[in-house]
């Protein structure tokens, strides 16, 4: 395996002993701006602007190297637990780039029904994937989402004279943003221990519970990739204190056309279409992150929402409709919307059996992974995602490590219920083959002593970057640079 | 002949074979022994969702947004369509970039890492503000952070937070969604002929004022001429100034730094991005007094074990997922790709055509404010004010008929009052503006 792992090498562009300069230390130009050629006087301007100012051909090539030194899904797999990192197709990005899609926020709703059709039918689809009444396509991520549902919750329990509930309960497994975003919705988090089968403890659950409780936020399957099975004796719970069920819809890809969130009695969800609906993360975003609601909780959504509103001519004619008791704007406008086009596409392209498929292929494929592989995995049975634990080596170590083989690692140490956590997500759409390659790697490592795995990552662009000095001294910007 | 992309998940590469030899490996027969699902929650329906091929799909998405018109829009007020260089596409589109996920692995992303870094630099040497972050959602998110900012950095006293009575609805109502959880207030000041009115918001700030906000440009054009007495009234009361603004205004109007400004907010998508009804690119810049306390992700210097200078994203001890509730803010996935489109946008422009771009901005929006004047029945611009890309006039007609008039004729503008259209120039191209001249004279005589 080592023999072949040149050809795994990263680009890495040297000169002057650094990599790929800063545009401003290629060429920079100073621009005055003064009172002769200036159409304002200089008491409303700046006095110049310094940038660089460098040709199209030398910027083809400074962002083409960056690119080159860039590891995306399509330059191999990308296994990171809970971020579920999919093949993005290429046609949706067509999709979104016509020239139809590119409208104004502030058009009149009679001359942009395409737009809001295309809206209405992905609250459609969406809905019937999630079992939820009504959806609201604002929130611009997932965490976006998290802060909407919390809000919802909220004003629910305001309206029914319940305001005073002060508490949202979390598991201690959940995504850090759960409770970021109970925490700006100004509530206290109550974090919830797990039982010793990695899941929801009931009795802690009891405990936690109490007429305090404005929701509880779980993912299901959760971040150890185990079906929480309990999930309709936890709705009930909830829900007999006066409670919100909210659902996190981060791992939403292993359940596709098997079980919905609003069957297992959740009441408010977000979907992640970047992650179950595969749509190009970006390099960190944009994403979107719609929204989902049981009837009641429908008069709360944001606004604008898209409702029919009867035939036009030969077809039906959308408009946009303010919910009566909403929350108002989450966004300045209509959240990432060619995002959403993406998404509209994704599932239109896959229907009912695409998407059941997908869920399928994602569990099969991390069962595979799992047995292949020499690290300890103490939870079972997971679905699209499961934890091992790299033992005696250090997890950050093992992840740096694998990058020599040509593979993206895990995500590591987390959830921190497994010790040096890999948390490992291969999705769908890698293939057997891939899927060898990974273990492969997991295998090579595993048998690795410390002093080589400390040593790593060596075929990468950079070798391993000291990140406490950086967070120590922080430089973030080339003016910074050239203060040092 | 790979039999499963007839019937499941096109992008699943398995071969009938692949799947039967895995799960052989794995130890069951079928995949739906896999889903540990108890009976009672497990769905058995169908979403009614038909599959279709790439082909019927693309058909499928053409067909719904053909609905759309295709006026020559004239539409600002917080979103503009500029023109993208083909080169922002063609760069941004390749898929390293486009595939790629948020930086955790820095040896493997310098890339995207590197050019996140010269996108904060951008931001510093338009603001003067020594740290921005690599991007938040949009202008309102970004406007919201900064309020919780300010309640943050003022933990001990103070709830008011003062907005101009001129704030986008969307920006005003994400605000207070952002508030709704600290003991933070929002609260109006009046503007004078659509700037800040400053003996009226003198006479409004206090000691329990935490943040005072403006624009420039404001929403309705104009420019600001007394900033710095606005920054000085916050400093006079250690009150965060939160301006907004945005990159291509920011290439000609005064520097933040030189009023007072204490936080810039706003939407960098200007440029990068077409118009994409209403997506953004949250700008977020402030002093390195309050670097512990920003929000979202920041990308900075540090050495790799060769002592070559590597990007990383930094300081992450301020984030979600590691502070959880104690986090700086909630922000996980940003805009990270369109805060890329901007670096190459305005890479493309450099320093001279950025400046040339808004200073046009300035020039045609009076020019056109001139032949809209020129017209009787009109009056342009309403505000006696110097404006920057757009300006309201006044019609003596309905406006919202006007609009209605002018729609037909292919030409989307703003309503803003019963008889105040807003017109924006912002990339419209000149002819289409000289079209536009000529109807809009048809339409109101």
């Amino acid at each position: 395996m080592s023999d072949d792992r040149a050809r795994y090498d990263q680009a890495r562009y040297v000169s002057d002993g650094r990599y790929e300069p800063l545009l401003s230390e290629k060429d920079s130009t100073r621009v005055e701006i003064d009172d002769d050629d200036s159409p304002l006087p200089d008491d409303l301007t700046r006095e110049s602007l310094e940038l660089p100012e460098l040709s199209e051909p030398e910027l083809a090539r400074h962002y083409t190297r960056l690119s080159q030194m860039t590891y995306g899904i399509d330059t191999g797999p990308y296994p990171l637990g809970s971020c579920t990192m999919k093949y993005n197709p290429k046609f949706t990005e067509d999709v979104a780039a016509l020239p139809s899609a590119a409208v104004h926020p502030d058009r009149p709703e009679a001359s942009i029904q395409g737009t809001l059709e295309l809206m209405y039918r992905l609250q459609d689809y969406l809905g019937r994937i999630g079992g939820m009444d009504a959806v609201t396509l604002q929130p611009p991520a997932g965490a976006a989402g998290e802060f909407v549902g919390i809000r919802v919750a909220a004003a629910y329990h305001e309206h029914n004279g319940e305001g005073d509930r002060n508490e949202v309960i979390v598991p201690e497994s959940a995504h850090g943003t759960n409770f970021a975003s109970a925490a700006l919705g100004g509530y206290d988090v109550v974090s919830l221990p797990s039982d010793d089968g990695g899941r929801v403890d009931l009795d802690a659950l009891e405990a936690a519970l109490s007429e305090d409780t404005a929701a509880l936020m779980l993912t299901n399957p959760n971040t150890l990739g185990l079906f929480e099975r309990d999930i309709a004796e936890i709705a009930g719970m909830v829900h007999d204190v006066g409670g919100l069920l909210y659902y996190d819809g981060a791992n939403l890809n292993a359940l596709l056309g098997r079980a919905r969130p609003g069957d297992m009695g959740f009441d408010v969800m977000h979907y992640n279409v970047h992650k179950t609906f595969a749509t190009p993360h970006g390099g960190g975003g944009p994403g979107a992150g719609p929204v989902g609601v049981v009837e009641d909780l429908a008069p709360f959504l944001p606004a604008p929402r898209v409702r029919e509103d009867g035939p036009s001519g030969s077809e039906t004619s959308y408009e946009l409709f303010e919910p009566e008791h909403t929350i108002g704007h989450v966004h300045g406008f209509h959240g990432n919307w060619l995002v959403l086009v993406k998404t509209f596409a994704y599932i239109a392209r896959l229907g009912d059996e695409g998407l059941r498929d997908a869920s399928a292929k994602a569990v099969l494929n991390a069962n595979y992974l799992a047995s292949r592989i020499d690290y300890e995995v103490p939870y079972e049975p997971f679905h699209h995602e499961f934890v091992a634990s790299a033992g005696e080596q250090d997890a950050a170590d093992v992840a740096k490590r694998m990058l020599d083989y040509g593979v993206h690692p895990p995500t590591t140490k987390w959830p921190e219920i497994v010790p040096e956590a890999l948390m490992t997500e291969p999705t769908e759409v890698e293939s057997k083959e891939t899927l060898d390659r990974l273990a492969a790697a997991f295998r090579a490592v595993a048998g690795e002593d410390d002093e080589s795995l400390e040593a790593a990552p060596e075929r990468t662009t950079a070798r391993r970057i000291d990140q406490t000095s950086a967070a120590r001294n922080p430089r973030l910007s080339w003016q910074a640079l050239d203060e040092a | 002949m790979n039999g499963s992309h007839a019937t499941g998940s096109p992008y699943a590469p398995h071969t009938d074979a692949d799947a039967a030899a895995m799960l052989d490996a794995v130890g069951v027969d079928s995949v739906e022994a896999l889903f540990d699902i108890p009976e009672d929650v497990r769905f058995d329906d169908e979403f009614g969702i038909e599959a279709r091929s790439e082909r019927e799909t693309r058909r499928l998405v053409r067909s719904i947004l053909e609905r759309n018109d295709d006026p020559t829009e004239l539409l600002g007020r917080g979103h503009y369509g500029y023109y993208v260089p083909s080169l922002v596409d063609h760069l941004a589109d390749r898929s390293e970039f486009l595939t790629s996920y948020t930086q955790y692995q820095p040896e493997v992303s310098q890339g995207f890492l590197q050019a996140l870094f010269e996108y904060q630099s951008l931001l510093v040497e338009l603001t003067g503000l020594e740290v921005a972050n690599c991007s938040m959602y949009d202008a309102a998110t970004a406007l919201g952070e900064a309020a919780t900012l300010a309640g943050r950095i003022r933990d001990a006293s103070g709830h008011r937070v003062l907005v101009p009575d001129l704030l986008l609805e969307g920006r005003r109502s994400t605000l207070e969604n952002y508030v709704a959880g600290t003991d933070l207030v929002v609260e109006e000041y009046p503007t004078n002929d659509a700037n800040v009115d400053v003996a009226a918001l003198e006479a409004a700030v206090d000691d329990d004022v935490v943040m005072v906000y403006a624009e420039n440009p404001t929403i309705r054009g104009t420019i600001e001429e007394r900033l710095d007495a606005v920054g000085g009234l916050a400093a006079d009361h250690d009150a965060l100034f939160v301006l907004g603004s945005d990159p291509v205004a920011l290439s000609l109007l005064q520097r933040p730094v030189d009023v007072g400004a204490d936080v810039v907010v706003g939407d960098a998508s200007v440029l990068g991005l077409p118009t994409s009804y209403g997506m953004g690119l949250g700008l977020f810049a402030t002093r390195e007094a309050y670097l512990r306390q920003v929000p979202g992700r920041l990308v900075g210097v540090g050495e790799d074990a060769t002592d070559r200078r590597a990007f990383t994203l930094t300081l992450q001890t301020r984030e979600q997922h590691i502070r959880r509730e104690r986090a700086t803010s909630n922000i996980c996935t940003n805009q990270a790709w369109v805060a890329l489109r901007t670096a190459i946008h305005a890479a493309v422009l450099g320093p001279s055509g950025l400046v040339d771009l808004a200073k046009r901005g300035v020039t045609r929006a009076e020019d056109l404010a001139d032949r809209v004047d020129d017209v009787v029945g009109a009056i342009a611009p309403v505000h006696d004010r110097r404006h920057f890309r757009e300006f309201v006039a006044r019609v003596d007609q309905p406006a919202r008929a006007i609009a209605d008039d002018l729609a037909e004729r292919g030409f989307a503008v703003h309503v803003v009052g019963d008889h105040e259209l807003q017109l924006c120039v912002a990339g419209v191209p000149d002819e289409d503006l000289d079209a536009f001249a000529e109807t809009f004279a048809e339409v109101v005589r």
